[in-house]
């Protein structure tokens, strides 16, 4: 019998396509003109034991290879995180409107920042690596918070709970936040500057250190597709199918957070791509997990290649903040989608 | 080398008000004595912290005064004895104009000159009941931050707003608005004057040139800079030097975000470092960027750290900023 909840392959086949196109269009524009051909020959130059002449000199040498590809990696990897991660959290606590910041991992990256970047943590330095550490530590730091306090008066860890306490200690951290950019208000700039999304200087080091977790986290969330499908039935039904509902919302929980901290603490924070890529697809595809996650992860990140292009093309040679884009381009087209189904 | 160039601008004030006569606008002339001991005291007081002289150097008998400054003619009854300023700029004008000694209380940021009577009141956040505690009898503030400019009103608190200069001219003109505020009018067109001609003497160095020389004009990591139209670009532009981040439409704002494929694009022949936060990269971090190391300005040596501080305020010390970018170009045609 035909299982109508497995993933069809040309859809699959679909969604790689979709983000291999968005790749390439994004790699071969940019503020700086460089015809496509010898972006093309750059990046066979890359592949080991190919050696092409490029035709790239001077300062432009390096503008497709080491500026541009890392940029267009990165914008995919956080985008594929970030949707995935929605898509987990929505499963997990059975809410449409749950984004991977739910728990307040946006408030915990916010505080460590600040922290890295006022007088407060003058001793930690101001190098780009630093606030990044103190990002991912913050995101987990709060997470970690809510998800200890999250029990009700019978030490029960109810969905309901979790998200109250994920609210409170988001709270907690914005407040503190503000505190200490009131006591330091030079800083203002730079930490909304780092929030509002941090492509222009993406480099291959954030890649280096995103990728893996990246790997991890987007893995055990589609790999827990099957489970999450069967928690949608309601948790004694899942009990009773053999299948621990608070076992699993804990993994996935900690492998969607994993993830959203790692892409926050390279990238800053960005909005919407957690709730429209799972959304839009969920509209598409009806509601299996077993669909919804792993074409989140791949149609997540050509969502972000696209939405970056904007970000550097727009203004250029001005940027426009990645976070900006994402829900300017975002919110419109949901709506777009959101009407065309409802016909 | 910032303090040296300030001495010969407040000698030259000196110089230049001694030999004036009183034919300026002043609302009320003043007596040549009155006029000599307000040079006298803005000497001092831009060089070193305030003096004992007595307070009333201020020309008392030009008073009331009318200025027109930002929220519209302000009226000061009496030569103010316990201004406040909320903005670092424009506490150096106070200085450079020998108000000094009326100086009572000036913001947290408001480094310059030393001995400057800082609190840790802030220009950004300001709070009425703070600044009122402190019982100003005028308050100079840069931004009209919170309706501030207002609730000092409802307070009777004479408030000059004089907002962030974009061109030298506004800086010149502020200069003459708080000298007139303040009882200082000789002094204020003195120091004016002598700004004019240093810069003019440091414009006579500037080489001629074919075109204008580009640059990337760094102010935090994440690749912010100035365009031309901002007052740190029209200083530089009138050393011969314009943006690359000119090309950017106008929504982008005077001060434009820049990725590093655009600064690579446009390969600037000089870069100028004014980190906000003190944190300017040295050169060698500059030149490990992806790509960066083969830009113009990276292989000439042409990466220049400036005072932050200087770079980002248009006060008197605009003409160190002026200095030091013509230093840094004098020898690039």
């Amino acid at each position: 019998m035909r299982n109508p909840a497995r993933l069809p392959v040309a859809w699959l086949l679909a969604a790689i396509a979709f983000t291999l196109v968005a790749a390439t269009v994004a790699v071969t524009f940019g503020p700086a003109s460089v015809p496509a051909s010898q972006v093309a020959r750059a990046l066979l130059d890359l592949l080991p034991g190919v050696d092409v002449d490029h035709g790239l000199h001077g300062p432009l040498a390096a503008v497709v290879t080491e500026v541009r590809l890392p940029r267009v990696v990165l914008a995919g990897l956080v985008g594929s995180v970030l949707a995935t991660a929605g898509g987990a959290y929505q499963a997990t606590f059975g809410n449409p409107l749950a984004d991977p910041y739910l728990l307040g991992v946006a408030a915990g990256a916010g505080l460590g920042v600040t922290i890295a970047l006022t007088g407060t943590g003058e001793a930690l330095g101001r190098a780009g690596i630093t606030s990044t550490i103190a990002a991912f530590i913050g995101a987990l730091v709060a997470v970690t918070l809510a998800y200890l306090l999250g029990r009700d008066a019978d030490r029960a860890r109810t969905t309901a709970s979790l998200i109250l306490a994920g609210v409170a200690v988001a709270a907690l951290f914005s407040a503190l936040q503000a505190f200490l950019l009131q006591r330091d208000d030079e800083a203002v700039r730079d930490v909304y500057g780092w929030l509002l999304g941090r492509f222009n200087v993406a480099g291959w080091s954030q890649v280096r250190l995103l990728a893996p977790i990246a790997i991890v986290s987007i893995g055990a969330i589609v790999g827990a597709g099957r489970r999450l499908d069967v928690l949608a039935l309601g948790d004694d039904e899942a009990a009773a199918l053999g299948i621990d509902p608070v076992r699993v919302r804990r993994w996935v929980i900690l492998a969607a957070t994993l993830g959203t901290a790692a892409a926050v603490a390279v990238s800053g924070l960005i909005g919407f791509v957690g709730i429209i890529v799972p959304h839009a697809l969920r509209l598409l595809t009806g509601p299996s997990y077993r669909r919804i996650l792993p074409l989140s992860a791949i149609c997540g990140a050509g969502f972000l290649c696209l939405a970056d292009l904007v970000a550097r093309s727009a203004l250029a040679p001005a940027e426009i903040p990645i976070g900006v884009v994402t829900a300017l381009v975002g919110a419109p087209s949901f709506l777009l989608i959101l009407r065309t189904r409802a016909r | 080398m910032s303090r040296r160039l300030l001495t010969a601008v407040t000698v030259l004030a000196l110089v230049a008000t001694a030999c004036g006569g009183d034919d300026d606008a002043a609302p009320t002339t003043s007596s040549s004595t009155t006029s000599s001991s307000t040079t006298a005291s803005s000497t001092t007081a831009t060089t070193t912290p305030p003096t004992q002289s007595a307070p009333t150097s201020a020309a008392a008998d030009a008073f009331p005064v009318t200025v027109n400054v930002g929220n519209g003619p302000v009226t000061i009854a009496a030569a103010p004895q316990r201004i406040m300023s909320l903005s670092p700029s424009l506490t150096e004008m106070l200085y450079a104009v020998g108000a000094g000694d009326q100086v009572g209380a000036v913001d947290k940021n408001s480094d310059f000159p030393a001995g400057a009577p800082v609190t840790d009141l802030s220009g950004f956040k300001p709070n009425v009941e703070a600044i009122a505690a402190l019982t100003p009898d005028l308050v100079l503030v840069s931004g009209d931050r919170d309706g501030i400019v207002a609730a000092l009103g409802t307070v009777g608190i004479p408030t000059l707003l004089l907002p962030t200069a974009t061109t030298l001219d506004d800086t010149f003109a502020q200069l003459a608005t708080i000298g007139a505020a303040t009882g200082h009018v000789d002094a204020a067109s003195a120091t004016v004057t002598a700004m004019r001609e240093q810069i003019d003497a440091l414009l006579a160095e500037v080489p001629e040139r074919e075109a204008p020389l580009t640059y990337f004009y760094e102010l935090a990591d994440d690749g912010n800079t100035v365009t031309s139209s901002t007052f740190i670009g029209n200083v530089l532009s009138l050393a011969g030097l314009t943006s690359i981040a000119d090309p950017a439409p106008d929504a982008a704002g005077g001060y434009p975000q820049l990725g590093a494929e655009a600064v690579l694009a446009a390969d600037p022949a000089f870069i100028f470092l004014a980190h906000s936060d003190g944190s300017a990269p040295t050169t060698d971090e500059i030149a490990a960027r992806p790509g960066w190391s083969e830009l113009q300005a990276v292989r000439d040596g042409h990466v220049v750290a400036l005072d932050s501080d200087i770079a980002s305020r248009w006060g008197p010390r605009v003409v160190d900023l002026l200095a030091a970018v013509v230093a840094a170009t004098r020898g690039t045609t």
